[in-house]
């Protein structure tokens, strides 16, 4: 008997009991399509979390002031002002730092006409946009001139200027920062959320200088809160980090054995754990969506067994008029895997279906690709062949004068 | 030459030698072993082509299982039996379906048709077996079912026939594949007089006009009476083999 008739009478025997395939079908249905779902999700959860990665800027490294190990009754880092410009500008003039960015940042209220917003205000050089790689909307960057001569001028995050000017286009017009009047260069282009969720584009940024001198005050002339240093390439970001080790030792004069009073970070190593952590939950709740198909396919089996004995007669008479083993044992693995094939179809399109509402209701980014599309299809039709093939073997076992005699 | 080979007439089809079948039984009790049942013992007996031949007997005598040794739906405990010179014992199980489908068609008391087919691809399914295109194969069903004079219920499914209707698509499947043999196991036990007496004279017509061999098992005379030899069973041995009493 050829494949394409033994498939023909396998969907054949499935059209003749309609509720049964269906219902098998259905199990087969839910769990391809979970995977389905599971996988777009799991996949979109690793593209938001590369996008954060990628807008925080590339081999970035980040020195705060104060010691990260804990003695007793230590204020957190950041909660002594120890770094200065001066120190950014000695860490620019390492072999393998790129440039460095020296901030200061604080709260402080907005006024344009009668709108008021409250946001984060960040003194910055020139180069922070470039280190973060953050275009520009409209309008420009500051100058460096501007920067020396600690001017009021600021640009806007996409979300404070909507929020300020709504459709007005902020360049050119002037806001107030605690109540002293800047001018707007520019707009920055959306950048969207950073790892920990925080609105990026909610910001403002003026000169550091201007902050120092005119918006925050500080305790020590020329005292910074960060510095942000980018390594020339990836490979070197362990060797600027000793580098920065080195070179800050040294000029903040700290004794062997003392403590530093400044921590380096490297945010490479914070992606890597954050991209992990999505790489471990598209995992999970792949794994747990195949338990949902492993089920199915049980209850593929579990119907097939049914079927064999229901239908032992009609076996018998097969064989009686010529059926061998390999018919009937091909037979019955075409009805598992037709099963599989087409429930594997159906919960495919469920499953997109499902992602794109899901993308739409939560507003989530879903990501679905062929592979992944394939090794669902994959899947089902191994469940298919799996679970089909103990039943199939079972029926193809049958003695012919057993099979017949069966009532 | 094999062994066994010269035994062998050109004229004999069936040739069954001492043929002794033993069933075991897994005794109901628990620990109780397996009883073992002698059912045919040194059955010997041989069928020339051509002829037409009843086997009679009480129920347990042993005639059903015969017909299933015969048909290589089972296979003896011991003895031999040469179907056309072939050994059958010593046949594969693969080989068993094969002979089953190209030398061997089958009638059943109870029809035996496939349900929720149509009695046209009833028909032909020997055929798909035999590796035919469905095509090729329902033409060729069509052909038969218009020579039992069923040509306009193909499309019917089995349980929209009459028994009479369904014995004839029984026979016409039986004859798809040009058998040498129709093995019938009380092929009218099912049926009314009148219908019996039809399908005897499709059997009979067969057997003169075409020569196919015809073994079947009935306890009825009448339907003995039909046939050119009978062959009586009782307790498993052969007790009378030679012309049908009048």
């Amino acid at each position: 008997m050829s494949l394409l008739t033994i498939i023909g009478e396998a969907l054949r025997a499935l059209r003749l009991n309609r509720l049964r395939t269906g219902l098998t079908m259905l199990g087969m249905i839910i769990g391809v399509a979970a995977v389905v779902l599971m996988l777009a999700v799991g996949q979109g959860a690793q593209t938001t979390v590369n996008q954060a990665i990628a807008s925080m800027g590339s081999n970035l490294l980040i020195v705060v002031p104060g010691a990260t190990s804990s003695g007793a009754l230590r204020s957190g880092s950041g909660g002594v002002q120890t770094l200065t410009i001066n120190d950014a500008q000695a860490i620019a003039n390492l072999a393998s730092i790129k440039t460095t960015v020296p901030l200061i940042t604080g709260t402080a209220q907005l006024n344009y006409g009668a709108n008021n917003w409250s946001t984060v205000v960040t003194g910055v050089t020139p180069d922070y946009f470039g280190v973060r790689d953050w275009p520009m909307e409209s309008g420009a960057v500051f100058s460096d001139a501007n920067q020396r001569a600690a001017m009021r001028v600021a640009i806007l995050g996409i979300t404070t200027a909507r929020n300020l000017f709504g459709e007005e286009d902020p360049t050119g017009k002037t806001v107030r920062i605690k109540n002293s009047p800047f001018l707007v260069v520019g707009v920055l282009a959306a950048k969207g959320q950073s790892l920990d969720g925080r609105d990026q584009d909610d910001s403002v940024f003026i000169p550091i200088t201007t902050g120092q001198r005119q918006v925050f005050g500080t305790q020590f002339p020329g005292s910074v809160q960060f510095i942000m240093a980018q390594a020339r390439s990836a490979e070197m970001m362990e060797e600027a980090e000793a580098e920065i080790n080195r070179l800050l030792h040294q000029r903040h004069r700290i004794a062997e054995g003392m403590e530093n009073d400044f921590t380096v970070r490297n945010l490479a190593a914070l992606a890597a754990v954050a991209t992990g952590a999505a790489k471990v939950m598209s995992l999970m709740l792949g794994a747990i969506a195949s338990v949902s198909l492993l089920v199915g396919g049980i209850g593929i089996m579990n119907i097939m067994l049914v079927s064999v004995t229901e239908r032992t007669r009609e076996i018998g008479i097969r064989m009686a008029i010529g059926a061998n083993r390999r018919a009937i044992l091909t037979q019955f693995l075409l009805e598992a895997l037709v099963i599989c094939i087409l429930g594997g179809l159906a919960g495919i399109a469920i499953g997109i279906g499902g992602a794109w509402a899901v993308s739409r209701a939560a507003d989530m980014i879903v990501v679905i690709t062929f592979g992944m599309v394939a090794l669902a299809f994959a899947f089902a039709s191994g469940v298919g062949i799996f679970f089909g093939f103990y039943p199939a073997r079972k029926a193809a076992a049958l003695k012919p004068v057993e099979a017949l005699r069966y009532e | 030459m094999r062994p066994h080979e010269n035994h062998i007439s050109g004229k004999s089809l069936i040739k069954v030698e001492n043929v002794c079948k033993t069933y075991s039984l897994e005794s109901g009790i628990k620990g109780g072993g397996t009883v073992n049942s002698q059912v045919l013992f040194d059955v010997s007996l041989s069928i020339n082509r051509g002829e037409f031949v009843a086997i009679m007997g009480h129920s347990g005598s042993g005639k059903s299982t015969l017909m299933n040794i015969l048909g290589c739906l089972d296979t003896p405990t011991s003895g031999h039996y040469w179907l056309d010179g072939r050994d059958i014992a010593s046949l594969t199980d693969n080989e068993l379906a094969r002979v089953r489908n190209r030398n061997i068609g089958f009638v059943f008391q109870g029809f035996n048709l496939l349900k929720r087919m149509t009695a046209l691809d009833n028909v032909a399914t020997p055929l798909l077996y035999a590796g035919v295109s469905r095509t090729d194969s329902r033409k060729r069903a069509l052909e038969l079912l218009h020579q039992t004079g069923l040509g306009k219920f193909a499309a019917y499914q089995p349980t929209q026939l009459s028994g009479g209707q369904q014995q004839r698509v029984a026979i016409s499947r039986a004859l798809v594949n040009n058998p040498q043999l129709i093995l019938a196991d009380e092929p009218t036990g099912n049926l009314d007089t009148q219908t019996s007496r039809d399908i005897m004279a499709v059997f009979q017509q067969l057997n003169r006009e075409q020569g196919i061999t015809i073994v079947l098992v009935t306890h009825e005379d009448d339907i003995a009476a039909c046939t050119q030899r009978l062959v009586r069973l009782q307790d498993g041995r052969v007790v009378h083999d030679g012309g049908v009493p009048a």
